[in-house]
């Protein structure tokens, strides 16, 4: 693995999911989504499974951003900014964060290496996901089908 | 094999080149590798793309009886070094109300993913520039992306037009990235991979000596491959489905704000998307790189690629010669009754065709099904039935 | 040197926090869907890290725990940003401090 690339795409995602957390404008905030999606994906790669960095752009870049931006459209109104107002949130994000990183520097266990491994290949995948995962493929088959359907019942104007 | 030397031609110049680093490090081994497959790539496609714009004005003049740009060097062959020229020189308008870093970040956000698109496709034997496993997926994943640059124009440019085209271009994008997908299911369910290349290597092999293995010699073939054709006009929001930047209508669609070198990138991320699109559709179902008669198996792949793709952009411009524009709501009703089913329809037939053997047992059966499907959408579809006769109230 | 897994879980980690902020202080309802998938994101990230720097190569868990996330949170972006549209049908508004009635 590249430090390189491991700083590049770090700095990409924190940088864009930051923005995305504090731009007072939606449209703006939601495009350094965007950006921090792509970098997770990244990271992905860098992890090795390409498939779930190619699955992430699939699905959150062509899907849930899209989503995202005509909701924010749909919704538009006079007032657009909406600026960070309440404070009391970012203590608490920051506490979090203090607690999490202790945590992480607590246990001597986490500073390893990676092992060298196989490239994971989507026949792989493939073939897991048709064998042991076969009951989880359907459900979230059965999840997907019921959020459709409840997206578009709730969307859909009101008969009167 | 004969013409082994000329098909290999370029592989083997690439590894000339880098035999030249043979005691450097890996890593620059890697990246000067990558470089050279990218500007060859790019140069390529830009190339093409130079003479697309003057021969799709030429055939356009041709089917309306018209001679087309002949003015600027033999047969108006420079033509787009003169447009490239005053692209150039034109002012770059930025509206005073625009969202400046959206309306600069569009144009390079459209053209990006187009280019790493072409970056997947096998172009002859050894010649994928980027072969990775998933391929298809990267393919779509990363074409997913124009939407939102498409959105990322209309929005940036703060112009009600550019916002109607965009939201017209999303719309029907999204609604048409179903079928595409779909039809380009059954190609990776027989192939049982998502890497273009082997499903290149699946298409290789001819039956009875002359009828090549390629999908679009069999009937869920042929239905997905125009399945496939009609979506990926539409994703390059090409006629008849230019409704997105229809110019009688919203001026230029999402593009109206641009000029100068920005509008010219839009321009060239059409072509590169109808490039993408076209080779894609060139691998997937007219057998990639393959020769279509074993005896011709001579002449090198990559001159079987780019003859095929040539056609395929023929077809693109002799469609845009020949259809009017479609009206909006036609367009996303034909995706949602028709285009979808019909794409469901070929995932079933495929799945015949495998487990009749791939015999022509199965070729029959799935030709059924394919017809069968197709003849009870369109009775069901047929809207003729639905209007009375017209009648002239106040004309006459 | 190359990355180690601690490196991975504190960009997790922040990115985790960075949602939260999100989430809690925005009062746009779009917003907190964004902190939401942040938030996702990065547990997603931390699931496929310590596949990888399991010391035995094994089944793909981890990373089919994040595929299928990733469906999931397909799903829940739906769902929630369709239930945002119908609230500002209904209230016109989409700040969620506003929306404090129970009477429809």
């Amino acid at each position: 693995m590249n430090t390189a690339a491991f700083l590049f795409i770090a700095i990409l995602t924190l940088a864009g999911a930051l923005a995305a957390a504090v731009l007072p404008r939606l449209i703006h905030a939601a495009l350094c989504l965007v950006g921090a999606f792509l970098g997770l994906a990244g990271f992905y790669f860098l992890l090795g499974a390409e498939f779930v960095g190619l699955v992430q752009v699939f699905v959150y870049v062509g899907a849930v951003a899209v989503l995202i931006v005509f909701t924010i459209l749909l919704t538009r109104r006079e007032r657009e900014k909406d600026h960070a107002s309440d404070w009391g949130g970012a203590v608490v994000a920051l506490a979090v964060f203090v607690g999490l990183l202790w945590a992480i520097f607590q246990t001597p266990a986490l500073a390893v290496a990676a092992p060298g491994i196989e490239p994971l290949t989507v026949r792989a995948i493939g073939e897991v996901l048709m064998t042991d995962y076969v009951w989880p493929l359907q459900c979230v088959g059965v999840v997907l089908t019921a959020a459709l359907i409840g997206a578009l019942v709730l969307v859909m104007e009101e008969k009167r | 094999m004969p013409g082994e030397f000329l098909d290999q031609i370029f592989v083997g110049a690439k590894r000339y080149i880098l035999s030249f680093f043979v005691g450097a490090p890996e890593w620059l081994v890697r990246l000067v590798s990558s470089l050279i497959t990218i500007l060859v790539l790019i140069h390529v496609f830009l190339g093409l793309f130079a003479l697309m714009s003057v021969l799709e004005r030429k055939i356009l003049a041709r089917i309306q009886n018209r001679l087309g740009p002949n003015r600027v060097g033999p047969f108006g062959l420079l033509q787009p070094v003169a447009d490239g020229i005053k692209m150039l020189i034109k002012e770059d308008i930025v509206p005073a109300r625009a969202d400046k870093v959206v309306h600069f970040l569009a144009p390079i956000m459209v053209a990006a993913p187009t280019i790493l698109a072409l970056g997947v496709i096998p172009y002859g034997r050894n010649m994928t520039p980027f072969a990775i496993d998933g391929g298809i997926l990267f393919f779509f994943a990363v074409g997913s992306a124009t939407e939102l640059a498409v959105f990322m124009a209309g929005w940036g440019s703060n112009n009600k037009f550019s916002m109607l085209g965009a939201m017209r271009a999303i719309a029907q994008m999204v609604s048409y990235e179903l079928p595409l997908i779909l039809s380009v299911l059954p190609v990776v369910m027989i192939v049982g991979s998502l890497s273009p290349d082997a499903i290149v290597a699946a298409q290789s092999g001819y039956s009875l000596g002359v009828i090549p293995h390629w999908f679009v010699v069999t009937p869920w073939g042929a239905a997905g491959f125009l399945l496939f054709f009609v979506s990926g006009l539409v994703e390059s929001n090409r006629t008849p489905f230019d409704v997105p930047e229809g110019e009688s209508e919203i001026v230029a669609g999402h593009m109206t704000e641009y000029s100068g070198f920005k509008y010219a990138t839009f321009f060239l991320a059409e072509y590169f998307g109808m490039f993408a699109i076209s080779g894609l559709a060139v691998t997937l179902f007219l057998g990639g790189w393959n020769a279509p008669f074993a005896p011709l198996r001579f002449i090198p792949s990559y001159v079987w690629f780019f003859a095929k793709l040539s056609t395929l952009l023929f077809v693109f411009i002799w469609i845009r010669g020949t259809l009017p524009r479609m009206r909006v709501d036609h367009v996303m009703n034909f995706a949602w009754k028709f285009m979808l089913p019909m794409a469901f329809a070929c995932v079933l037939a495929a799945a015949v065709w495998h487990y009749q053997a791939r015999r022509l047992a199965g070729w029959l059966w799935s030709l059924v099904i394919v017809v069968a499907v197709y003849f009870v959408l369109s009775r069901l579809l047929d809207a003729r039935k639905k209007f009375a006769p017209r009648t002239y109230r106040f004309a006459e | 040197m190359t990355p180690t897994l601690q490196l991975f879980l504190l960009v997790s980690a922040a990115l985790f926090c960075i949602g939260l902020l999100a989430a809690l202080s925005r009062r746009h309802a779009i917003f907190i869907l964004i902190g939401i998938e942040l938030m996702l994101a990065a547990a997603n990230l931390n699931f496929v890290a310590f596949w990888r720097f399991d010391p035995q190569p094994q089944a793909p868990t981890g990373v089919m725990v994040a595929i299928f996330a990733i469906a999931i949170a397909a799903a829940e972006a739906a769902v929630g940003l369709a239930l945002v549209i119908a609230v500002y049908r209904h209230y016109r508004t989409t700040n969620v401090d506003q929306l404090d009635q129970l009477k429809g």
